[in-house]
């Protein structure tokens, strides 16, 4: 299943400029990377002391949620593949972004924010692999 | 209440707020992004883009301070090598961020829809990030 969606250059940026914010608003008071795998991370094997402004962060995602369905009626979520699907990929996701030490925000946001070369490293390998994957899931396959 | 619970929570309400304004919420708009050769969609490029735009100057100014407003140090990796683990994990992720279109962030947020695909995807991904630290 392939849902098109429509380029939307202005609350793309407008969005990307509220997560900018957010990353520093948590380094800036905090002196923590706004990783949401490496966040989550320290939930799933938690240390004394540790959790919560993990858990506070976790309720504010979830909140950031709640205030824009309730401003604007509604989240639009298309899922695109079937369940075992998304089940394996949420697998893979969790395993690889904790072996490889974070994901989107944690390497992309913030470790490119912060010109961090293993940072720097890891996106460019997982942009790759992401999007070799959907070519495989695509166009591959005989489509 | 911890001030510093305070804050954490705002940041997690404002960059909530920033996925879902941004459609990064959708799937279909992270993998239409990733199929260079289909239907393509570059707003994840603006999102990024725009979240860099700030975290690039920001990160260097904030930085420059000795400690931040409310810890005694800054939590920051402080790594250089580039070793297996970080890009076998990285292309992991990738292929699993590919096949279901769901990074961590936007899939927790999207998990006040309710929708059961997301919090399957929510619960594997939490099994792999454990089976993953036991390594």
């Amino acid at each position: 299943m392939i849902t098109a969606t429509e380029f939307t250059p202005i609350s793309g940026l407008a969005g990307g400029l509220l997560i900018g914010l957010s990353a520093t608003l948590l380094l800036w008071a905090n002196g923590r990377i706004a990783g949401i795998s490496g966040i989550l991370g320290g939930l799933i094997t938690p240390s004394r002391g540790d959790t919560g402004w993990r858990l506070a962060f976790m309720i504010g995602l979830l909140a950031g949620g709640v205030v824009y369905s309730l401003a604007t009626g509604g989240m639009d979520v298309d899922i695109q593949v079937s369940w075992p699907w998304m089940l394996v990929g949420g697998f893979i996701v969790g395993f690889g972004t904790r072996l490889g030490s974070g994901c989107t925000s944690g390497h992309g946001v913030c470790g490119v924010g912060r010109m961090s070369q293993r940072s720097i490293v890891a996106m460019c390998t997982f942009m790759l692999t992401a999007g070799l994957t959907v070519f495989a899931v695509r166009h591959g396959f005989g489509g | 209440m911890n001030t510093r619970f305070l804050t954490s929570l705002a940041a997690g309400a404002i960059f909530g707020l920033g996925l879902a304004i941004s459609g990064m919420i959708n799937p279909a708009k992270i993998l239409n992004f990733l199929d260079i050769a289909g239907a393509w969609d570059p707003t994840l490029a603006l999102v990024m883009g725009g979240a860099l735009a700030v975290t690039i100057p920001a990160f260097r100014w904030v930085l420059k301070r000795s400690t931040p407003v409310l810890d005694g140090r800054f939590h920051v990796p402080s790594r250089k090598d580039i070793d297996l683990r970080l890009v076998s994990g990285a292309a992991l992720f990738g292929i699993g961020w590919g096949l279901a279109g769901y990074c961590p962030g936007p899939a927790i947020t999207a998990l006040v829809t309710g929708l059961l695909p997301v919090l399957g995807f929510f619960a594997a991904l939490v099994a792999g990030n454990w089976l993953a630290s036991r390594l």
